[in-house]
């Protein structure tokens, strides 16, 4: 009784990382277990916490609800791959910070993962989009008020960097 | 600056490591372990006829199959109850596999260890475990109408049955002018973090050792447990909480089944075992709470004043009671809240049904004894037609009548003894932020509208920080550096930032330089846990004084040093100097770290602050040993604080709701906190956990439910069917401070881990009421509740808004 095994690569974090396994392995235990990247989390293998939340070619996906070999090939970002280049708090990261916006960090990382894209395509968004923003995912601890402060704050900071960045460039 | 570290707003010191996914959690331990997986029962209650494993034995990667009949000595018998009681007559505690009989749908029967999840899951798919179905109690009418007994020997189902009494309430309700009765509800719910339980364990087999990472509230018990069951002597076993992904009460439970056989296990196969619960398995095998029914009566003067409450609990305390009567205990005590009730009684019946297990939720009974209280205040000013603000004043213990003496027992077997607080000052505070003057013209307003609102107001107190003790270990090491340790647990009250700065600032350090570990039983031995919100209060207070006795060291060996009286020495920034001395003047400052290094005499120079040192040792007086008669060598102290009783915070919240006329949908439009929890070590913290504590209390109050059906099935288990609120359920949440320090500890701190979500099924019940014109007296309330409730009364013609 022993499984069919495959070899799946993905671009995580900009390293390519393969592993070999069953048909059945779910990306979120694939990323955390095969790749030893212990950021993602799972909440509830169901699809609704949202804590499993990485960006599959830059869009959010639970990762619970994916096989591995599913997504074989393609580019991957989970919460590791949120920080600057130089390793330091990203800006959805710092605005966690910044905010309070985290308790015992179980859900976080689905938050970061998840606002990270979002500001992609709403750079500049009003607080009530803020919380329609983080409203597919669960968090015990915070009541969300200082989630939705860190959205707002992490839209300052974005663009602040990219003005900075923009300013830097020659 | 590093004086002034205590009650700033700083960020959090776990926050960077736990936002870049270097947070290490249960399941983020021991990639290479075996996993276990469980068969639970499917019934709430059978009898185990056979368990036939013969399918499962050819699952490729299967390693163990274990049954209660495998299990050995002490492993084999019930688990501990944890808070034994002597009104709590007929404790039942379970077995770690189910042995003849199941209790709920969820209890586990059957362990199989596999080398990975997947595979030990095929495994349980294929065992076979036949049951003789016996009927379920489901519910506390079925449990109190006792015609099923969940336990044989158990008559009436009634684990516990208590009386606590101060005054003649009976009578002095007979002889008072106005008397109400009051029946009321609450529903279950549960903690839910969302990490679930989990374990790894490992055995050194060489060294004799068991390590075991466990997802707990309590690490230096579950070690003390484990020992106890597993026969080993306790110095062999640690247990280590990582990083915990929420707690809120249900992860103080222990030992769990699991965390009994995961070591157990290890020890068996010689491997590393481990076990991540899942969703499913935490709604069904975990633990649950709040279910009660209550009865009140209540005699009041024409003012509104209490004469005498008599309150009778049903408590729901499910299939077992490893934790005691804690729930119920606080319920009847703490229920008071911020009001003198004259001559009171409480009575309590715990009940067995077969359903989950009942321990501890974040709040533990306070949610449903603040309900009681605070509908028996608005019913009295319903019936008085007085302002329910004016009625809870008049009933208000006064600041000057503090300390003062319920004439009860608390839950931690003290007198119940409020230590400080001034409720009128809380009152004003909360009518203020919430506009409590203003509201009638914003009804009218919305009423023109066609817009349906009310406002409600809820008042508790909280027994904090309660006993026995907690303990911190405070050490400067000679790079300057600061390590700083406690035993009890954190899920996420920020504890490495909040402790540093009690040690930052006691101590004279920078924070960078502080470290902190929390429920590593190899970093410090003794603790009791985090509830009850006591660890700021406990482990603050005991950190504290450990700080204090380093600083009180550390200046007197600088001052040796610098040939200068320890008086006149400060610590500033991590240096010893002498207060007022300029900065920099020779002679007049020593470096903290140089202190470390010369209260521990030495032999060998290994390093610059070693060298160093040495130019400061001045002359030696050959005559006394080096370290002296009852001095210990090294900058490091261990400071305990007992507290004598509990500390008492207090708070009030009121809240703004709409119902909609035609849906019944309740919309919170605004939510006010006023909280006193003394002084504050870190507001934004504290702040951090209001807001959670109402988001919960919000579930609790509009959401949360466990759905249990007449075979004791529970048909929510799961985040799609449980309504755990998201961001778009949860209200902003006003706040505003009051702060009565208390008398009772040096930090003058109280606890407030759970003061957010105490109140809060009684502000919504209180605001709905007021929208609707009839008495809520049920929580949760659904739009669907809602509905029924407006067809009930406008069928008895009650009056609507
Ligand atoms: S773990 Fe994937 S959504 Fe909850
Ligand atoms: S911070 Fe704990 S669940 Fe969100």
């Amino acid at each position: 009784m022993s499984e069919q095994l495959y070899e799946v690569t993905l671009l995580v974090n900009g390293v390519h990382r393969s592993a070999t396994v069953p048909a059945r392995r779910l990306l979120s235990d694939f990323l955390r277990h095969d790749l030893e990247l212990t950021g993602t989390h799972v909440g509830c293998e169901h699809g609704v916490c949202g804590a499993c939340t990485v960006l599959v070619g830059g869009r959010p996906i639970r990762s619970c609800l994916q096989f591995a070999v599913t997504v074989d090939g393609e580019e991957v970002t989970t919460v590791e791959g949120c920080t600057r280049p130089d390793g330091e708090l990203g800006p959805v990261q710092q605005a966690f910070r910044d905010c309070h916006g985290l308790q015992c960090g179980f859900c976080t990382p689905g938050f970061v993962t998840t606002i990270t894209a979002y500001l992609h395509e709403n750079p500049e968004p009003t607080a009530d989009e803020a919380r329609e923003a983080i409203a597919g995912n669960l968090c015990r601890c915070t009541g969300y008020q200082n989630i939705v402060a860190s959205v707002l704050r992490a839209a300052q900071l974005r663009t602040g960097s990219t003005e900075a960045a923009a300013e830097a460039a020659p | 600056m590093t004086t002034s570290m205590l009650g700033e707003p700083i960020a959090r010191r776990e926050d960077p490591r736990l936002l870049t996914g270097q947070g290490r959690y249960l399941d983020d331990i021991g990639h290479r372990a075996l996993a276990a997986a469980f068969v639970r029962s499917p019934h709430a209650h059978a009898r185990i006829v056979d368990v036939d494993v013969t399918e499962a034995l050819d699952v490729d990667g299967l390693v163990a199959i274990y049954t209660h009949d495998d299990l050995e000595g002490r492993v084999g018998e019930p688990l501990p109850l944890l808070i034994p009681h002597e009104a709590l007559t007929h404790g039942r505690t379970p077995y770690a596999l189910a042995k003849d009989e199941v209790n709920h749908v969820g209890e586990a029967v059957v362990m199989v260890v596999a080398t990975d999840r997947y595979v030990a899951e095929d495994a349980c798919e294929r065992i076979r475990v036949r049951y003789d179905f016996l009927p379920p109690v489901v519910g506390i009418e079925a449990a109190r109408d006792a015609a099923l007994l969940v336990h044989d020997d158990v008559p009436g189902n009634v684990s516990a049955h208590l009386v606590q009494e101060n005054g003649d309430a009976r009578s002095a309700i007979d002889a008072a002018p106005n008397v109400l009765e009051l029946d009321l509800a609450i529903e279950r719910s549960a903690s839910t973090p969302l990490e679930g339980r989990g374990v790894h364990a490992r055995w050194d087999a060489d060294d004799h050792s068991l390590r075991v990472y466990t997802s707990t509230q309590a690490s230096t018990s579950v070690r003390a447990a484990l020992a106890a069951k597993l026969g080993l002597p306790p110095d062999r076993v640690e247990v280590i909480a990582p990083d915990v992904g929420g707690g809120f009460g249900v992860k103080i439970m222990h030992p769990w089944p699991e965390e009994v056989l995961v070591p157990w296990a290890a020890i068996r196969l010689g491997r590393e075992v481990k076990w991540t619960e899942d969703r499913r398995e935490h709604f069904v095998s975990a633990t649950h709470e709040r279910g009660q029914l209550q009865h009140v009566r209540v005699g009041f003067d024409d003012e509104g004043r209490l004469l005498g409450l008599d309150v009778t609990v049903w408590h729901d305390n499910g299939a077992y009671t490893p934790y005691g009567i804690i729930v119920p205990i606080i319920t009847t005590t703490q229920l008071l809240g911020p009001y003198k009730p004259g001559a009171y009684r409480a009575e309590f019946f715990s009940l067995y049904t077969n359903t989950v297990t009942v321990t501890p939720y974040r709040g533990a009974g306070r949610p449903q004894g603040c309900f009681a209280m605070e509908r028996t205040m608005d019913a009295i000013a319903e019936h008085l037609g007085v302002d329910r603000t004016v009625v809870r004043e008049r009933n208000f213990i006064q600041p000057d009548e503090m300390p003062f003496d319920h004439g009860l027992t608390f839950q931690d077997g003290r007198p119940l003894i409020y230590d400080s607080g001034d409720y009128p000052a809380t009152l004003e505070k909360i009518k203020k932020l919430v506009g409590w003057d203003d509201f009638a013209a914003f009804r009218s307003e919305a009423r023109a509208a066609g817009r349906r609102v009310g406002i409600g107001i809820g008042c508790y107190v909280e027994g904090t920080g309660v006993g026995p003790y907690e303990g911190g270990f405070v050490k400067v090491e000679t790079d300057g550096t600061v390590v700083v340790a406690t035993g009890l647990t954190t899920q996420g009250q920020g504890h490495q930032t909040v402790f540093a700065q009690v040690v930052a600032a006691e101590l004279g350090v920078p924070i960078e330089r502080v470290a902190v570990t929390t429920g590593d039983t190899r970093r410090f031995g003794y603790a009791v846990g985090t509830f009850a919100s006591r660890a700021a209060v406990m482990s603050g207070n005991a950190i504290a004084i450990a700080a204090r006795k380093v600083r009180d060291k550390a200046l007197r060996v600088a001052g040796e040093a610098l040939e200068a009286d320890a008086r006149d020495l400060e610590i500033v920034d991590g240096t010893v100097r002498v207060v007022g001395s300029p900065p920099g003047a020779p002679g007049t400052s020593i470096p903290l770290a140089t202190v470390a290094v010369l209260a521990n005499p030495l032999r060998y120079a290994f390093d610059r602050e070693a060298e160093r040192a040495t130019q400061f040792g001045g002359p030696v007086d050959v005559s006394k040993p080096p370290v002296a008669e009852g001095d210990s060598p090294g900058l490091e102290e261990t400071g305990y604080y007992s507290p004598p009783r509990s500390t008492f915070a207090n708070g009030m919240h009121a809240a703004i709701v709409e119902t909609d006329p035609d849906t019944a949908e309740i919309s919170i439009l605004r939510y006010c906190v006023v909280h006193d929890c003394g002084t504050l070590i870190n507001p934004r913290i504290v702040e951090g956990q209001i807001h959670g504590g109402v988001a919960q209390g919000v579930g609790g109050a509009l959401y949360e439910r466990m759905v249990y059906d007449d075979a004791g099935q529970l048909l929510n288990a799961s985040f799609m069917d449980f309504l755990m609120p998201y961001s778009t359920e949860v209200p902003v949440v006003e706040t505003d401070h009051q702060q009565t320090p208390s008398p009772l500890n040096p930090l003058g701190i109280k606890g407030a881990g759970e003061a957010g979500v105490i109140p809060v099924s009684a502000v919504i019940a209180s605001a709905v009421s007021d929208a609707e014109g009839f008495a809520v007296t049920r929580m949760p309330i659904s739009p669907s509740d809602l509905h029924e409730l407006r067809l009930r009364h406008s069928s008895e013609g009650g009056p609507a808004r």
